[in-house]
Protein backbone atom coordinates (compact mmCIF):
# COMPACT_ATOMS: atom_id res chain seq x y z
CA UNK A 1 0.00 0.00 0.00
CA UNK A 2 0.78 3.45 -0.45
CA UNK A 3 0.36 6.24 2.59
CA UNK A 4 1.47 9.75 1.92
CA UNK A 5 3.50 11.09 5.03
CA UNK A 6 3.44 14.65 6.11
CA UNK A 7 5.35 16.26 9.15
CA UNK A 8 4.59 19.95 10.02
CA UNK A 9 6.27 22.29 12.58
CA UNK A 10 8.62 21.15 15.31
CA UNK A 11 7.82 17.59 13.78
CA UNK A 12 9.20 18.52 10.43
CA UNK A 13 12.73 19.49 12.44
CA UNK A 14 12.26 16.32 14.71
CA UNK A 15 12.57 14.36 11.07
CA UNK A 16 15.07 16.39 9.17
CA UNK A 17 14.03 18.49 5.89
CA UNK A 18 11.35 15.96 4.82
CA UNK A 19 7.81 17.88 5.34
CA UNK A 20 6.56 14.99 2.52
CA UNK A 21 7.43 11.55 1.74
CA UNK A 22 5.14 9.09 0.01
CA UNK A 23 5.90 5.21 1.55
CA UNK A 24 5.67 2.23 -0.66
CA UNK A 25 4.68 0.16 2.26
CA UNK A 26 5.01 -3.52 2.12
CA UNK A 27 2.22 -5.70 3.50
CA UNK A 28 4.58 -7.97 4.82
CA UNK A 29 6.14 -5.04 7.03
CA UNK A 30 3.16 -5.55 9.06
CA UNK A 31 1.98 -1.84 9.70
CA UNK A 32 -1.48 -1.43 10.41
CA UNK A 33 -1.76 1.72 12.94
CA UNK A 34 -1.18 5.12 12.92
CA UNK A 35 1.60 4.38 15.48
CA UNK A 36 3.47 1.31 13.43
CA UNK A 37 3.69 3.98 10.70
CA UNK A 38 5.82 6.72 12.73
CA UNK A 39 7.98 3.75 14.03
CA UNK A 40 8.37 2.51 10.24
CA UNK A 41 9.12 5.87 9.76
CA UNK A 42 10.55 7.57 12.54
CA UNK A 43 14.06 5.21 12.46
CA UNK A 44 14.11 4.78 16.17
CA UNK A 45 12.83 8.64 16.90
CA UNK A 46 10.51 8.42 20.08
CA UNK A 47 7.39 9.35 19.02
CA UNK A 48 6.74 13.08 21.26
CA UNK A 49 3.69 12.94 23.89
CA UNK A 50 1.83 15.66 22.09
CA UNK A 51 2.19 15.09 18.69
CA UNK A 52 -0.99 15.20 16.99
CA UNK A 53 -2.17 13.19 14.09
CA UNK A 54 -4.43 13.72 11.13
CA UNK A 55 -5.67 10.92 8.79
CA UNK A 56 -6.86 12.56 5.57
CA UNK A 57 -7.26 15.64 7.13
CA UNK A 58 -8.89 14.46 10.52
CA UNK A 59 -7.81 13.90 13.96
CA UNK A 60 -6.88 10.78 14.69
CA UNK A 61 -5.08 9.07 17.54
CA UNK A 62 -1.85 6.74 17.38
CA UNK A 63 -4.45 3.22 17.35
CA UNK A 64 -5.90 4.59 14.10
CA UNK A 65 -5.96 2.15 11.15
CA UNK A 66 -4.30 3.58 8.15
CA UNK A 67 -5.40 1.81 4.78
CA UNK A 68 -4.26 2.35 1.07
CA UNK A 69 -3.91 6.07 0.03
CA UNK A 70 -4.20 7.38 3.21
CA UNK A 71 -2.44 11.09 3.65
CA UNK A 72 -1.42 10.78 7.23
CA UNK A 73 0.12 13.78 9.02
CA UNK A 74 2.32 14.67 11.98
CA UNK A 75 2.33 18.09 14.27
CA UNK A 76 2.94 19.24 17.05
CA UNK A 77 0.10 21.40 19.71
CA UNK A 78 -1.60 24.18 17.43
CA UNK A 79 -0.76 27.47 17.65
CA UNK A 80 -2.74 30.06 15.61
CA UNK A 81 -4.59 33.07 16.27
CA UNK B 1 -20.43 32.09 6.19
CA UNK B 2 -16.78 33.01 4.45
CA UNK B 3 -12.91 31.82 5.54
CA UNK B 4 -10.21 32.94 4.04
CA UNK B 5 -6.19 32.46 4.17
CA UNK B 6 -3.93 35.22 3.93
CA UNK B 7 -0.75 34.99 3.17
CA UNK B 8 -0.03 38.79 2.66
CA UNK B 9 -0.46 41.62 5.21
CA UNK B 10 -4.47 42.76 5.64
CA UNK B 11 -6.48 45.51 7.14
CA UNK B 12 -9.37 43.91 9.25
CA UNK B 13 -11.60 46.70 9.16
CA UNK B 14 -11.20 47.36 5.56
CA UNK B 15 -11.72 43.62 5.24
CA UNK B 16 -15.01 43.89 7.69
CA UNK B 17 -16.23 46.61 6.01
CA UNK B 18 -15.87 44.88 2.71
CA UNK B 19 -17.54 41.72 3.41
CA UNK B 20 -20.57 43.54 5.32
CA UNK B 21 -20.77 45.29 2.28
CA UNK B 22 -21.15 42.82 0.50
CA UNK B 23 -24.00 40.71 2.13
CA UNK B 24 -27.22 39.82 0.39
CA UNK B 25 -30.10 42.54 1.03
CA UNK B 26 -31.85 39.98 2.81
CA UNK B 27 -29.71 40.45 5.59
CA UNK B 28 -30.16 44.36 5.98
CA UNK B 29 -32.09 44.60 9.14
CA UNK B 30 -31.77 41.05 9.98
CA UNK B 31 -28.91 41.34 12.45
CA UNK B 32 -28.89 43.53 15.84
CA UNK B 33 -25.16 42.68 16.98
CA UNK B 34 -21.73 42.14 15.25
CA UNK B 35 -18.96 40.55 17.41
CA UNK B 36 -15.06 41.45 16.20
CA UNK B 37 -12.36 39.93 17.44
CA UNK B 38 -8.38 40.94 16.31
CA UNK B 39 -5.55 39.24 16.67
CA UNK B 40 -2.64 41.47 16.07
CA UNK B 41 1.22 39.95 16.34
CA UNK B 42 2.93 41.50 19.82
CA UNK B 43 6.75 42.33 19.62
CA UNK B 44 7.66 40.41 22.65
CA UNK B 45 6.71 36.66 24.27
CA UNK B 46 7.31 34.56 27.04
CA UNK B 47 9.82 37.70 28.06
CA UNK B 48 12.06 37.83 25.08
CA UNK B 49 11.51 40.53 22.13
CA UNK B 50 10.16 38.77 18.78
CA UNK B 51 10.88 40.43 15.68
CA UNK B 52 8.90 38.30 13.76
CA UNK B 53 7.55 35.37 12.89
CA UNK B 54 6.40 32.94 10.32
CA UNK B 55 2.91 30.92 10.69
CA UNK B 56 2.74 27.87 9.44
CA UNK B 57 -0.52 25.88 7.97
CA UNK B 58 -1.56 22.48 6.56
CA UNK B 59 -3.62 23.38 3.56
CA UNK B 60 -6.75 22.04 3.25
CA UNK B 61 -7.52 20.20 6.64
CA UNK B 62 -6.74 24.42 7.67
CA UNK B 63 -9.86 25.58 5.50
CA UNK B 64 -11.64 23.07 6.45
CA UNK B 65 -11.41 23.12 10.03
CA UNK B 66 -12.50 26.60 10.02
CA UNK B 67 -15.46 25.77 7.93
CA UNK B 68 -16.31 23.47 10.64
CA UNK B 69 -15.78 25.76 13.67
CA UNK B 70 -17.92 28.06 11.83
CA UNK B 71 -20.71 25.65 10.98
CA UNK B 72 -20.71 24.34 14.65
CA UNK B 73 -20.99 28.10 16.07
CA UNK B 74 -23.78 28.92 13.21
CA UNK B 75 -26.26 25.58 14.52
CA UNK B 76 -25.22 26.67 18.29
CA UNK B 77 -25.50 30.33 18.19
CA UNK B 78 -28.00 31.20 15.39
CA UNK B 79 -24.90 32.95 13.62
CA UNK B 80 -27.04 34.73 10.59
CA UNK B 81 -23.49 35.47 9.26
CA UNK B 82 -19.57 34.71 10.25
CA UNK B 83 -16.39 35.35 8.85
CA UNK B 84 -12.91 34.17 9.53
CA UNK B 85 -9.71 35.80 7.83
CA UNK B 86 -6.49 34.42 9.08
CA UNK B 87 -2.93 35.02 8.15
CA UNK B 88 -0.10 32.70 7.20
CA UNK B 89 3.37 33.35 6.58
CA UNK B 90 6.12 36.02 7.42
CA UNK B 91 4.37 38.57 9.87
CA UNK B 92 5.62 41.70 11.87
CA UNK B 93 5.09 42.57 14.83
CA UNK B 94 1.61 44.86 14.77
CA UNK B 95 0.41 42.89 11.36
CA UNK B 96 -3.25 41.53 12.29
CA UNK B 97 -3.31 38.09 12.46
CA UNK B 98 -6.55 37.07 12.67
CA UNK B 99 -10.50 38.34 12.64
CA UNK B 100 -13.12 37.04 13.52
CA UNK B 101 -16.30 38.29 12.89
CA UNK B 102 -20.28 36.99 13.62
CA UNK B 103 -23.78 38.19 12.95
CA UNK B 104 -26.51 37.78 15.16
CA UNK B 105 -29.92 38.94 15.96
CA UNK B 106 -29.03 39.63 19.70
CA UNK B 107 -25.87 40.99 21.65
CA UNK B 108 -25.44 37.29 23.84
CA UNK B 109 -25.42 34.81 20.66
CA UNK B 110 -22.63 37.23 19.14
CA UNK B 111 -19.70 38.14 22.42
CA UNK B 112 -19.97 33.79 23.06
CA UNK B 113 -20.17 33.18 19.68
CA UNK B 114 -17.19 34.99 18.51
CA UNK B 115 -15.18 34.09 21.99
CA UNK B 116 -15.68 30.21 21.33
CA UNK B 117 -14.85 30.88 17.19
CA UNK B 118 -11.55 31.99 18.30
CA UNK B 119 -10.68 29.26 21.77
CA UNK B 120 -11.89 26.73 19.30
CA UNK B 121 -9.52 27.90 16.38
CA UNK B 122 -6.49 28.28 18.36
CA UNK B 123 -7.06 24.38 19.99
CA UNK B 124 -8.00 22.67 16.77
CA UNK B 125 -7.55 24.70 13.23
CA UNK B 126 -3.59 23.66 12.31
CA UNK B 127 -1.12 26.58 12.54
CA UNK B 128 1.95 26.81 14.07
CA UNK B 129 4.01 29.78 15.13
CA UNK B 130 7.95 30.22 14.68
CA UNK B 131 9.53 33.09 16.11
CA UNK B 132 12.41 34.98 15.80
CA UNK B 133 13.69 36.80 18.71
CA UNK B 134 15.85 40.00 19.04
CA UNK B 135 18.99 38.38 20.29
CA UNK B 136 18.80 35.98 17.28
CA UNK B 137 17.40 32.74 17.96
CA UNK B 138 14.38 31.10 16.31
CA UNK B 139 12.10 29.13 18.29
CA UNK B 140 8.67 27.40 17.90
CA UNK B 141 6.15 28.54 19.92
CA UNK B 142 4.77 25.31 21.91
CA UNK B 143 1.68 26.48 23.66
CA UNK B 144 -1.39 28.92 23.52
CA UNK B 145 -1.26 31.75 26.41
CA UNK B 146 -4.45 32.07 28.39
CA UNK B 147 -7.52 32.95 26.94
Amino acid sequence: MTIHVKFFASMRDLMGDDQEISHNILEQKNIKTVDDLWIYCAEGKERPNNVLIAVNMDYVDAQYFIKDRDEVAFFPPVTGG
Amino acid sequence: MKVIINSDCFDPWQRLNQFQSEMPDTMQGSYGATAVFVGTMRDFNEGDDVSDMFLEHYPGMTERYLENICLQATKKYDLLESLIVHRVGHIKPNDSIVLVAVWTEHRKQAFIACRDIMENLKSKAPFWKKEQLNKGQIRWVEKNTQG
